[in-house]
């Protein structure tokens, strides 16, 4: 099948590419794009872009649920899953089952499973690595658990190396967060719940940082989100430690009030912090010390949130908002877009050493289009996922997803069922 | 700030300053010049409604005034009570139920005496017997509750927020009667009320809250009405059981006793839970006796007439002595169980004025 994508605005995270122009896709590849496409040539199905934004298809590197028509209507065109599902992906046959690298049409968006590190997400044992490297596990992680023993985190980082693949890891000291519920502070204290101290977090990327010195493993931070990790990022970074992290549009966005009145849907690992933290993570985005912004997607229905604070399941969805809300950086806080973007699918891919991320010839056709002005308003009744549990209720945003493309199909175009 | 004398102020004026000065001579024993009134609790309310709340779910937020009427209600069932009055049966015909979560004694019996002076038809129930164990959701509880009609709901859970959570989905007047350790509103209106009684006034007082802060929704409570109502407050607790940023409520924090009871009028004690003894926040019972047990020796370097409470269950010689306890002069231990019914009532009644199309004000 062949397309061709006029009058689009492509833009390039990896090349820097951003024109006016079209894009040319055969059989799934991307076969050639530029400012000279104007026409179709013959055989091609054409689709009007209309000046919108078209660029590479959202690779989410953080989410805990595979909901892929939530997914394509994000935009995502890749989505890494996280081994903490039940039971936890800790061997090679489930990572095979589970793997979606090449959807076929109607298939929807593409699914590369992460391998839990340790069997069962105990933290006791390592789970058998290179399987499920075979198998199509694209890199390994404790989820949302982190791993508290050093000995076991640094023969992590040393074997995964030989199959070159990345731990990505949950950057919380288990003990320190021990039974907290939200950010440690006046909110935490006035509302009476235990607080997780942002140190939990500083600590462990520094821990991380020198059983990589000694590992020579790769490794990633999931979702960071503190003034101080960044830091202590820039000081690794400036020492020439290099590595890699993530973040979601909830810790650049909102700070530890959301959480005021025991509002449960605000309630997420690692937790909402201070708006000092939250300022520091838009300095933090701006002067590229994050590479990725991930959703966390992790949906909860009604009876897990509806409970007291305590009680009630950390996590929110997040596919449907992760890029309007990731491009509020360009509207609101003047990032480049080409920046936003590139967090969103060139540095993930370049991360996991996947193909896809980029507009150039020979790469997958996993695109996206996006009115990069359309005002809107957050409206979880229009969630495609199973659960509708977002903080950002009635949010006000700009860029609304018209059309995701993964291999050359569309897996969402706006305004059809 | 001035605020404009009008007779009906200066009536208030003269009768606080007339109350304080008798209530004053009469404890200490000694005459002292009349204290000037807290001027930030007499300002009539808005709109002429002196509590225009559905639920008594926290403190915090709560205008001086509107404590200071809860306090005065109170305090006229207080002098009733003691009278040996007949209550008559204001609120006769009225149903509350008392749901707790959590296991309580005193707390239960007093809201459950306070209902049945009132006259109300009181049901209770604890967690032991509930089908929360069999599975039920807090919100499926309260939701069948709220199907049987009750006026005024008691509610006891061990989740900070659990108590406003159930609110949300009930037609009737909810009293928080102690959420985790977010708030116990009833027992900070107690114990103002007894301080206000002993001392004739809860403002420009110094008060000192010792003990296990960090886990204790009675510190919290506490410190939101004193700091309302104008008292300096102060917080004495070992480090591990200070929680983070505890200056940001508006307290003096201080790790020593004999630092932060100094020339204070007022000492709180709180309970401390045995299971925090085991290691991970204090060594051990008689090392925290030693530190931060409340003795005639830590208490001479407090204003001589102070006063000391405890919310109870007493741990005598963990966070008491015995003799400090006891000592009548200086406890108001007792006293506090008093007001406690009391204020129940206080808050049953002020509660339920809107579905009694009672007048709000006293």
């Amino acid at each position: 099948m062949q397309t061709a994508y006029l009058n689009a605005r492509l833009i390039d995270p990896a090349s820097g590419l951003d024109v006016q122009g079209g894009l040319l896709v055969d059989d799934g590849l991307i076969q050639s794009l530029g400012a000279e496409i104007t026409t179709a040539p013959d055989g091609y199905e054409t689709i009007d872009c209309k000046g919108h934004v078209l660029a590479p298809g959202l690779i989410d590197l953080c989410s805990f649920r595979a909901d892929s028509a939530a997914a394509a209507a994000g935009g995502i065109t890749t989505v890494v899953l996280m081994p903490d599902q039940s039971p936890p992906h800790d061997d090679a046959a489930m990572i095979a089952t589970n793997a979606r690298p090449y959807p076929k049409k109607g298939e929807g968006v593409r699914i590369l499973p992460i391998g839990a590190a340790t069997q069962g997400l105990r933290g006791e044992a390592m789970a058998e690595i290179g399987l499920m490297a075979d198998a199509g596990a694209v890199g390994f992680s404790n989820g949302r658990r982190a791993l508290g023993d050093s000995a076991i985190m640094r023969r992590l980082l040393e074997y995964s190396a030989l199959f070159d693949r990345m731990i990505l890891h949950h950057a919380e000291d288990p003990g320190l967060a021990a039974n907290g519920m939200m950010n440690e502070g006046e909110t935490a204290t006035r509302l009476g719940l235990q607080g997780i101290p942002v140190e939990a977090e500083v600590m462990m990327i520094e821990r991380d940082a020198r059983l990589v010195d000694i590992s020579g493993g790769r490794l990633h931070h999931l979702q960071i989100s503190t003034a101080e990790s960044l830091e202590a990022i820039q000081r690794n970074r400036a020492q020439g430690r290099r590595m890699s992290c993530g973040t979601s549009p909830q810790y650049f966005l909102l700070n530890e009030l959301a959480v005021t009145d025991y509002r449960t849907f605000a309630k997420m690992s690692p937790p909402l912090r201070s708006e000092n933290d939250r300022a520091a993570m838009v300095a933090g985005l701006k002067a590229g010390l994050i590479d990725v912004i991930c959703s966390g997607h992790d949906p909860h229905d009604q009876e897990s949130k509806r409970l007291p604070f305590a009680e009630a399941a950390f996590g929110m969805v997040g596919y449907q908002t992760l890029l309007p809300l990731s491009l509020m950086l360009y509207h609101a806080y003047d990032l480049p877009l080409i920046h936003v973007l590139a967090m969103l699918s060139y540095h993930p891919a370049k991360l996991l050493g996947l193909p896809g991320g980029r507009l150039a010839p020979g790469a997958p056709a996993d695109l996206v289009l996006f009115d990069l002005d359309k005002p809107w308003r957050i409206d979880p009744g229009d969630f495609l996922s199973d659960t509708q549990n977002t903080p950002f209720e009635g949010q006000p945003v700009e860029g609304k997803v018209l059309r995701t493309i993964v291999g050359g199909h569309d897996v969402f175009v706006e305004g059809t069922p | 700030m001035w605020v404009k004398i009008t007779p009906v102020r200066r009536f208030f004026i003269l009768r606080w300053a007339k109350g304080a000065f008798i209530t004053s001579f009469l404890m200490t024993q000694a005459s002292k010049p009349p204290h000037p009134p807290y001027l930030r609790a007499m300002i009539d309310p808005p709109g002429g409604d002196p509590f225009p709340y559905r639920h008594l779910l926290g403190i915090e937020g709560l205008q001086p005034e509107q404590i200071q009427h809860l306090l005065d209600v109170a305090e006229s069932y207080a002098v009733s009570q003691r009278q040996r009055q007949a209550q008559g049966a204001l609120l006769k015909g009225l149903t509350q139920i008392n749901l707790f979560f959590e296991s309580s004694t005193r707390t239960l019996m007093s809201f459950e005496i306070a209902g049945k002076r009132l006259g109300m038809d009181t049901v209770s129930f604890s967690v032991g017997a509930s089908s929360i164990t069999k599975g039920e959701t807090l919100l499926d509880t309260a939701q069948t509750l709220n199907a049987m009609r009750p006026d005024v709901l008691v509610v006891r859970h061990a989740q900070s927020g659990a108590v406003s959570l159930l609110s949300q989905k009930v037609n009737c007047a909810v009293i928080n009667a102690g959420d985790g350790r977010h708030e116990h509103p009833t027992q900070a209106l107690l114990d103002a009320l007894t301080i206000r009684r002993r001392k004739g006034r809860l403002h420009d007082l110094t008060i000192a809250i010792c003990g296990d802060v960090a886990h204790s929704r009675v510190a919290r409570s506490n410190i939101h009405l004193l700091n309302a109502m104008g008292a300096r407050v102060r917080v004495v607790a070992p480090p591990t059981l200070l929680p983070r940023a505890c200056d940001r409520l508006g307290v003096e924090v201080h790790t020593h006793m004999n630092e932060g009871l100094k020339n204070c009028d007022v000492v709180m004690m709180l309970r401390l839970q045995k299971e925090r003894m085991q290691g991970a926040f204090v060594p051990s019972e008689r090392e925290f006796f030693r530190f931060y047990g409340l003795t005639p020796e830590k208490l001479a370097v407090a204003s001589p007439d102070v006063l000391v409470m405890h919310p109870g269950p007493m741990n005598r010689g963990v966070e008491i002595a015995t003799s400090v306890a006891d000592d009548l002069q200086h406890s108001a231990i007792e006293e506090q169980v008093e007001m406690g019914v009391a204020v129940r009532m206080g808050c049953m009644d002020v509660l339920t004025r809107h579905m009694r199309q009672e007048e709000g004000k006293a």
